[in-house]
């Protein structure tokens, strides 16, 4: 879907979220402790809703929302970043993106 | 020298055959009704008239009876003779009817420790079925309660298996043992934790709240609990020590572990708050005190939907914890970590029944 490849391509770490989801927010604070500040899509207020969703699905993330991009690619949902994050790997891929104060 | 007993309640003896035991015992305790006056065992009353089935059992009682009665009135007045002999048949009957009860107690109290120590292994293999039902007002359909008890005994099973395995690990340690031995029991020992998080995912879409509560668990095990489940950092700090000597790659590895574990579980927690706060929101929403709120709970039963995906949320950093330190340690410092922790739940059980048995014991 054209939207979610433009907005998902932005620069930085992107993350599509419902603002009813507790994991979406979770997700975002864990980025706020690495000092990243991720761009935020509610999708919810999106007219679109539906089909955002939808495509999410269809370019590999395992739940519509959180869904995470870094760069342009997709790192997964809740669950691949907890992964990446456990094993060390997640710090390294936004090192670049790191812009918060300590 | 012949007594005669009118109580039926004493054992069957020959009527009229001198019982010396029980005489002796109801001599002396009448003795001392009498004031302390003197003891002759025609003091000893025949019944009153009025029990004629003690008189009749045979046809004895005639001489004795006679003879009794005959030395009896010529010492006391006929009317306070009877006074007395009612009252020593009440004497009597109050000593019986109060060990009759004294009896009664004691089987009862029996009675009582053995459902205890059956609730106990109950407890243990965890049938809170009843409990259940009472704590939900929504009523949850047989189906799911039959789920959460399915579970509850795959856990019993699980912990039986956890034990073998822990107590397997500490023999092999002890002594001998090859690499590939080891990894084999390591990798078991990992299996079967993540069998655990399955099974729980299984019982979370049935009853959310009871995993969240950590019911299947003991009262101690519980005291730590983290969304259903102990918090990865928290373990991370018990082992520790356990798995030295470690080369400096690896020390810096598991610190880096433990941080990253904080910061998700931290991100994790605070979603659950969000959780919590959107919940309590829902259920307040509107007039507090109209006494109409379906709209209320059809809203917060869809937020409740979240908290499973909590709890499956927190079993995945469980497991991605384990599964780290399994690519971070050698195998011998794996197994040697998985018995630690293994033990360390056993010392939170016995902890528990060790509560719960000073708390019954009487003060």
């Amino acid at each position: 879907m054209d939207k979610v490849m433009r907005m998902s391509s932005e620069r930085g770490v992107v993350i599509f979220t419902k603002s009813s989801c507790c994991l979406c927010y979770a997700v975002q604070i864990l980025f706020r402790d690495l000092r990243v500040q991720p761009t935020i899509y509610d999708i919810e207020t999106d007219p679109d809703c539906r089909e955002i969703e939808k495509a999410l699905l269809r370019i590999g993330c395992s739940t519509a929302v959180p869904a995470v991009f870094v760069g342009g690619k997709l790192v997964g949902s809740t669950n691949e970043v907890m992964s990446l994050h456990l094993s060390g790997s997640l710090v390294p891929l936004i090192k670049p993106y790191q812009s918060l104060p300590y | 020298m012949n007594t005669t007993t009118s109580s039926h309640f004493v054992p069957p003896t020959r009527f009229g055959i001198y019982d010396p035991l029980n005489q002796i015992g109801t001599m002396w305790e009448e003795s001392f009704k009498n004031n302390g006056g003197f003891y002759t065992p025609n003091s000893i009353i025949i019944p009153t008239n009025e029990k004629p089935d003690s008189l009749s059992e045979d046809g004895t009682e005639g001489t004795p009876h006679k003879f009794d009665q005959e030395a009896s009135t010529s010492r006391h007045p006929d009317k306070t003779q009877r006074r007395l002999a009612q009252n020593r048949e009440a004497a009597r009957k109050s000593r019986l009817r109060k060990k009759a009860y004294v009896q009664q107690l004691e089987t009862s109290r029996l009675k009582l420790i053995h459902l205890e120590q059956e609730l106990d292994r109950a407890r243990q293999q965890g049938f809170y079925a009843s409990n259940r039902v009472d704590t939900n007002p929504l009523g949850f359909s047989d189906n799911m309660n039959s789920g959460i008890v399915a579970f509850e005994m795959e856990y019993g099973h699980w912990v039986k298996e956890q034990n073998r395995q822990i107590h397997e690990l500490r023999t092999v340690l002890n002594g001998q043992v090859s690499d590939v031995e080891l990894r084999l029991l390591v990798d078991n020992a990992m299996k079967h934790y993540f069998q655990l998080y399955r099974m729980k995912s299984a019982a979370a879409k049935l009853d959310v709240f009871y995993i969240m509560s950590g019911m299947w668990k003991t009262s101690a095990e519980r005291f730590f609990l983290w969304i259903g489940g102990f918090r990865p950092s928290e373990l991370l700090k018990v082992l520790l020590p356990h798995f030295d000597p470690m080369m400096d790659q690896q020390v810096l590895d598991v610190c880096n572990l433990r941080q990253s574990c904080q910061q998700a579980e931290d991100a994790v927690s605070q979603g659950m708050e969000k959780l919590q706060h959107t919940l309590a929101e829902s259920v307040a929403a509107g007039e507090l005190g109209e006494g109409s709120y379906v709209p209320q709970i059809t809203c917060a039963m869809e937020r409740l939907e979240a908290l499973v995906s909590f709890v499956n949320q927190a079993d995945h950093l469980r497991h991605e914890t384990l599964q780290q330190m399994h690519r971070i340690l050698t195998t011998r410092q794996a197994a040697r970590g998985l018995l630690a922790l293994g033990e360390y739940f056993q010392r939170l059980r016995a902890l528990s029944s060790s509560w719960e048995t000073r708390q019954r014991e009487p003060t």
